[in-house]
């Protein structure tokens, strides 16, 4: 066991792969000498030269569709997007492209790119550099979309990402990227299917389900909660497409409550989902309805008042309220 | 005959002088590589007619057969789908010797992209024509496999394809770097992207070419400025030769007279062997004309003179070919007889072939949404199933 942040989980989780799989390759804006913005490709280009750490011109539609073409040839492209809001000048490559090789090609084509995507608020930032447009994503078919909240779990699931035969969007939780935890790399343990969600505490009063960057928070929202004697199941749902709606099931059946918490809009995210599915299979097991914990139908505010428009644990909280009067 | 002064994109089949090329850029206009006229005569050029002179006499027959059949092909298709036997189709005609010069230029470890025109690539990539024809059926979103003959499906969305071309180029550049570490003499590659006049105003076009540059990938792009963009004459795509925008990407761009099939195979050769001895990219605007409606689904009538086709007409890569090699005495009646017999056959063929293509049961559009197993997919097909069964349980019920 190590400590390490999230960013340098990444890292290190690039590293090993760049390391093991000779057809890897990293590829996106400023990645090289500099290591990224958020410097999470720190070194790689010094230990594995320009070929495997590739500089590119600035171009978001030619970095993923580049990607494309070598994983056709057989490479397994890792790019870096600079922040989640420039990601949409990739859009078309990646929903009507990449998202459908294999099916066009009746599986005969493999596209194993990984974009990775570093998300959502919290920073102070400016305009374009806080969003979650996870489940824009996720809409499309062919995608698979995973989202750390922890340091191991950014170190496996990244390798597991490059592993993966399809394409797979890595959502990384920038505000967490200073976030430290303790890191395996001898052994990914309960971490080694990245698409199965993890029920990070134990609870029986009501289930929080949250992915990436609000996975403290509702781990806080809990613990608050236990002091007004409420036990809360927390469960990180790590994979954001396909869903583990199975353990999410499981938890709801023993806890009768739901709150499904994201930073993303509340309109149309994953939230809806999530709650619409519960519904199907868990209708008779719920108290209360499913109750929702997201961003305004706004474009991302202004970051002064940025606190006001994210999830945080008193939002989570009043949730549960709510939940908890049925 | 050798270069002749570049035309502008124009729309009235004339080939004028452009002196607002070179105003444009501040360059002299680069020049259009024509060989063989549209009187049937073989001209020279400093550069190109040493290419030209590689081709024998069997390769230029097998030109005009190919030519010949792909247009047979494609009036089958069109009155297939005219049948209600397909749902759409692209017609080709006009531009087949920029397609059948630029395929047979292409050796087999070299990668194409087509967009969704290039019938002409397929048929001499070795691709059964009654694959291409289950996209436009609605049987299929491909059709054939890609790696068979190293021609990529299809690519509706334009332009699309053009960044992939150059990411493959890339590959093959880290893969000969991997072969001479390992001793290997696998022969050198490159890749073709083939795309249009109007698609060339596409971002990805400009993001691939920016790549290729950057990088100095081995692919060689293939514009086939056919004049219409559906109704949008190339005038509005471009200002200049698009053959001279290459210059601003720092690599060479060739305007070729596409209607003459030996210079189009002259510079694409000359092009793939840049690209592959690693001299990096090339552009080449064949310069050419869809004679017909852009697909079966649209009206020339609407938005251009039939002078203008009428003009074109006159400058036919089939009959300017056929001229040549009579002339020549390099074909006679009896090897023209033998191309149309031919190519009723292989009309006849791919007639049969398209209408024995079944109709997929939804169950295989389940198949291949993953390389791996995916829940949502999985409980979605159990669904159908269990949904499915309720129909033959009831149909059972009433008998
Ligand atoms: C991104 C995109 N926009 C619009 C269309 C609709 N569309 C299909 S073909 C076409 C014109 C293409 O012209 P050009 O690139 O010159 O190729 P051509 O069809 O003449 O061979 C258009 C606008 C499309 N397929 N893709």
């Amino acid at each position: 066991m190590t400590t390490m942040t999230i960013a340098k989980a990444i890292n290190e989780g690039l590293r090993a792969t760049l390391k093991n799989n000779p057809k890897s390759l990293l590829m996106g804006e400023d990645i090289g000498p500099l290591g990224g913005v958020y410097r999470v490709t720190d070194g790689l280009i010094k230990e594995f030269g320009e070929h495997r750490v590739v500089d590119t011109p600035l171009a978001e539609s030619g970095i993923v569709g580049t990607a494309i073409g070598l994983a056709l040839r057989g490479y397994s492209p890792v790019c870096e997007i600079q922040f989640d809001g420039f990601v949409f000048p990739a859009f078309n490559q990646i929903t009507t492209q990449l998202a459908k090789i294999h099916s066009r090609t009746n599986g005969r084509c493999t596209v194993p790119v990984v974009i990775r995507i570093p998300y959502g608020g919290g920073i102070g930032s400016i305009e374009h550099h806080s969003e979650s447009p996870e489940a824009l994503f996720a809409h499309t078919a062919g995608l698979r979309i995973i989202s750390p909240s922890n340091a191991h779990d950014a170190y496996w699931m990244i390798q597991q990402a490059v592993e993966c035969q399809d394409p797979v969007i890595f959502f990384e939780p920038k505000r967490r990227y200073w976030l430290k935890g303790e890191v395996d790399v001898e052994n990914p343990g309960p971490s080694s299917d990245p698409f199965q969600a993890h029920t990070v505490r134990e609870g029986s009063d009501a289930t929080i389900v949250a992915y990436g960057p609000l996975v403290p928070v509702a781990l806080a929202a809990a613990n608050a909660a236990a002091e007004d004697g409420h036990s809360i199941e927390v469960i990180d749902l790590r994979s954001i497409s396909p869903i583990d709606f199975d353990t999410v099931e499981a938890s709801v059946k023993k806890t009768g409550r739901l709150i499904v918490a994201h930073e993303a809009p509340t309109f149309g995210g994953i939230g809806g989902e999530i709650a619409a599915r519960i519904s199907e299979r868990a209708f008779l097991h719920l108290e209360a309805p499913v109750i929702r914990v997201g961003g305004f139908h706004m474009p991302y505010p202004v970051a002064k008042v940025e606190e006001d428009y994210l999830p945080d644990i008193d939002k989570i909280l009043e949730a549960l309220d709510r939940s908890l009067a049925y | 005959m050798g270069s002749t002064q570049l035309p502008t994109p124009g729309t009235d089949g004339t080939v004028a002088e452009v002196p607002t090329a070179g105003a444009v850029s501040g360059e002299p206009a680069a020049e259009m590589v024509q060989l063989l006229g549209p009187d049937g005569k073989l001209g020279t050029d400093p550069v190109f007619s040493d290419y030209a002179k590689r081709i024998e006499p069997e390769q230029l027959r097998r030109f005009y057969t190919d030519m010949a059949k792909i247009r047979r092909f494609d009036q089958e298709a069109t009155a297939l789908q005219r049948q209600g036997e397909l749902a759409l189709w692209v017609p080709l005609t006009g531009q087949e010797g920029a397609q059948i010069g630029s395929g047979h230029a292409s050796q087999p470890q070299d990668y194409i992209f087509p967009t969704y025109r290039e019938h002409g690539v397929a048929l001499v990539r070795n691709v059964d024509l009654a694959d291409l024809l289950r996209q436009f059926r609605g049987i299929s979103n491909g059709g054939w496999d890609p790696r068979e003959n190293n021609f990529h499906l299809y690519t509706l969305v334009l332009a699309a394809q053009t960044p992939h071309a150059v990411g493959y180029a890339m590959g093959i550049q880290r893969d000969q770097k991997f072969a001479e570490a390992s001793g290997s003499t696998e022969p050198k590659a490159a890749v073709m992207a083939y795309f249009g006049d109007g698609a060339s105003s596409e971002g990805d076009v400009h993001e691939s070419m920016v790549f290729a540059a950057s990088y100095n990938a081995p692919v060689v792009f293939f514009c086939q400025n056919n004049h219409w963009a559906i109704s949008v004459p190339s005038s509005v795509q471009t200002k200049i030769p698009l053959a001279n925008r290459a210059k601003g990407y720092g690599f060479p761009g060739i305007r070729v007279d596409g209607n003459d099939v030996i210079a189009v195979h002259a510079v694409t050769e000359w092009a793939l062997e840049h690209a592959r001895e690693g001299r990096g990219p090339v552009l080449i605007e064949a310069y050419t004309y869809r004679v017909g409606a852009h697909t079966t689904a649209d009206d020339p009538t609407k938005y251009r003179e039939s002078a203008e086709e009428t003009a074109w007409r006159g400058k036919d890569p089939l009959d300017r070919l056929e001229k040549y090699l009579r002339a020549e005495g390099l074909a006679d009646d009896t090897f023209f007889e033998q191309v149309k017999v031919d190519g009723d056959e292989l009309a006849a063929q791919v007639r049969a072939t398209t209408l024995s293509l079944e109709v997929p049961d939804i169950r295989s559009s389940f198949a291949n949404v993953y390389a791996e197993k995916h829940p949502l997919v999985d409980e979605e097909l159990a669904w159908f199933e269990e949904y499915s069964a309720g129909f033959e349980s009831d149909a059972e019920a009433a008998n």
